[in-house]
């Protein structure tokens, strides 16, 4: 070999060079108008910089602007998918602020909307999470069919599939049929039924399973750290739920348990989220077999819906906080004696699960990163406010 | 455990902060003393906060405040309210992102939407607006732009697109612009009482 032959040892197999993507904002993978800026060392992450504020419109100041009463559809459009949870948030935050009282009847209807909204998100994303792994539309058509049945039972009690604006402080905006409650027996009847469909499809599958068990694993000390809340955060091994902590509202009248994970990966969160479908399915057949007739508002509060501007909370603060599915949604309300808050903060679980994003997705390939976002389960409503 | 217990048990334990309470929430007189506190809530066996729930801030007009919620995951406990109070001119606050990951995010909105400035934050930019967005929206003293009014830049991007403008609004644009102001035919309001 008289020729001069080129070895591996001539060349630096760390020489490569860094690659910058931007993800987004108009990524269909990034559910919403959100940018990943990351950098690429191959196919491996390097780093991950979220960039978000697209949708940003002050929502916190446009309440400031307003009465309290008025805010209450707005808070709709923060998480635009689990308006009924956002409602639930703000109604409890307005209620400790004014020591208003909820009827019986009500604090069902409302425990009835809630785990009915957890059952349109988790199955909602758990699609979604499919369609990231290309499992393209055919799990999100099974869950939107299912989705669909429960917005219809919206549509019937609030007036509105998505918006629904259904709460009020001292209850709810109005009653609930007998012939409604007979149609969401049914769905919660064959609700375990599509569960055990949808599972048989999906989780033991080869694909999901190669795809998302160890990868994107969130080590229960670093959630716990970085707030991290809701079913990302159980997936870890986290114990808590403010449904059980709290015990607001009327959760404490039911037996349901806590689903947890023990890796804390992507397929944990996703196994959780079903896990948490069968309990909600747990909680809504017995608040169905306990709810009675009887007044679905407090009948002084009543008053100042009619005169918004009546409505002074006493001066003093009031930080209200509730199991949303995506996790803890809290309300920070400032009163000042006027029909104004002189503060409202959200605290909104989906902007602040994402401190993390980048530890999960840092050593794994780009198309990991897709699936771990949609494993955290972001609303960009609500992200950015 | 209630507030006035928390208060002498932070004060006997750290020898030189002082404490007030404040509507069932703790104020922490010298933002200096911000970590030492939060450090000892979150190591201590009796409280152990290891969970920050939520950072925010607030515009009294004579100050600028951060509010802390903290909650104990390990104990199910809670919430220990924390202030913070700070001139409006010189908001100066340490960080606890380095004492709690959470904190990061959070402190970069307060950053952002009322211009409290976290010290030894790892990465202090603006979360949601742009760079180089003038002013922080949630003081009470910012002036929200108004979208009836019509800007000399506006005017002057108009023109260029070849739409007529009547000649009254572009010569009071120019004698704006002249006079190094930025806006026009401002729409009364109740506030202003025009």
């Amino acid at each position: 070999m008289d020729e001069k032959t080129v070895t591996v040892q001539d060349t630096n197999p760390m020489d490569t060079e860094t690659l910058e993507v931007n993800f987004g904002p108009q990524h269909p993978s990034t559910h919403g108008v959100f940018r990943m800026n990351i950098v690429l060392d191959g196919e491996t992450i390097v780093s991950v910089k979220p960039v978000m504020g697209y949708l940003h419109r002050n929502h916190e100041q446009i309440a400031e602007n307003l009465t309290y009463a008025a805010v209450m559809p707005y808070t709709d459009r923060l998480d635009y998918f689990n308006s009924m949870a956002n409602n639930f948030g703000y109604a409890l935050a307005v209620e400790k602020l004014a020591r208003i009282e909820v009827p019986e009847r009500a604090q069902y209807i409302r425990v009835i909307m809630a785990e009915l909204t957890r059952l349109v998100n988790h199955v909602s994303v758990i699609g979604f999470l499919l369609n990231d792994l290309g499992a393209f539309f055919t799990p999100v058509l099974y869950a939107f069919r299912e989705r669909e049945k429960i917005l219809d039972i919206f549509e019937a009690i609030s007036g509105s599939r998505m918006m629904c604006n259904y709460f009020r402080f001292g209850g709810v905006k109005r009653d609930v049929s007998d012939a409604d409650l007979e149609q969401i027996r049914k769905i919660v009847q064959k609700f375990p039924a599509f569960l055990d469909e949808f599972e048989a499809l999906l989780t033991k599958n080869e694909i999901l399973c190669m795809r998302c068990q160890n990868v994107g694993v969130l080590p229960p000390d670093l959630a716990v750290n970085a707030s991290i809340t809701g079913p990302v955060l159980r997936a870890s091994g986290v114990n808590y739920d403010i449904r059980k902590v709290d015990r607001y509202s009327i959760y404490e009248r039911f037996s349901f348990r806590i689903p947890l994970g023990d890796k804390g990966d992507v397929y944990d969160r996703y196994y959780v989220r079903i896990l948490e479908m069968r309990e909600s399915v747990k909680i809504l057949e017995q608040a169905l077999k306990g709810i009675r007739p009887g007044e679905f508002i407090h009948p002084k509060s009543t008053s100042f819906l009619k005169l918004p501007r009546n409505f002074k909370p006493p001066v003093g603060e009031a930080y209200g906080r509730v199991e949303s599915p995506k996790g803890e949604l809290g309300y920070y309300l400032v009163s000042d004696g006027t029909p104004q808050p002189w503060r409202y903060h959200v605290r909104s679980p989906s902007l602040i699960n994402l401190t993390v994003l980048e530890d999960l997705c840092v050593g794994h390939k780009v198309a990991d990163a897709i699936i771990i976002l949609g494993s955290i389960d972001i609303i960009l409503g609500e992200l950015d406010r | 455990m209630n507030i006035s217990e928390i208060k002498s048990k932070i004060e006997s334990a750290l020898p030189g902060v002082s404490v007030k309470i404040v509507s069932q929430s703790l104020l922490v007189e010298k933002p200096g003393n911000l970590t030492r506190v939060v450090r000892y809530l979150k190591d201590s066996p009796e409280f152990r906060m290891d969970y920050l729930a939520s950072v925010t801030g607030a515009d009294y007009l004579d100050y600028l405040e951060s509010v802390y919620h903290l909650y104990s995951m390990a104990k199910k406990t809670g919430p220990i309210v924390l202030r913070v109070r700070v001139r409006r001119d010189e908001p100066k606050i340490p960080s606890l992102a380095r004492i709690y990951r959470g904190a990061e995010f959070q402190e970069r909105e307060a950053y952002d939407l009322f211009g409290i400035l976290y010290e030894n934050h790892p990465d202090l930019r603006r979360l949601f607006l742009w760079e180089g967005f003038e002013g922080f929206p949630l003081r009470k003293d910012y002036l929200q732009e108004d979208s009836e009014i019509l800007e000399a830049e506006d005017i002057q991007w108009l023109e260029e697109h070849g739409i007529p403008i009547p000649e009254d609004i572009r010569k009071q644009a120019h004698e704006l612009k002249q006079q190094g102001l930025r806006a026009l035919a401002q729409k009364p309001t109740k506030e202003s009482g025009v």
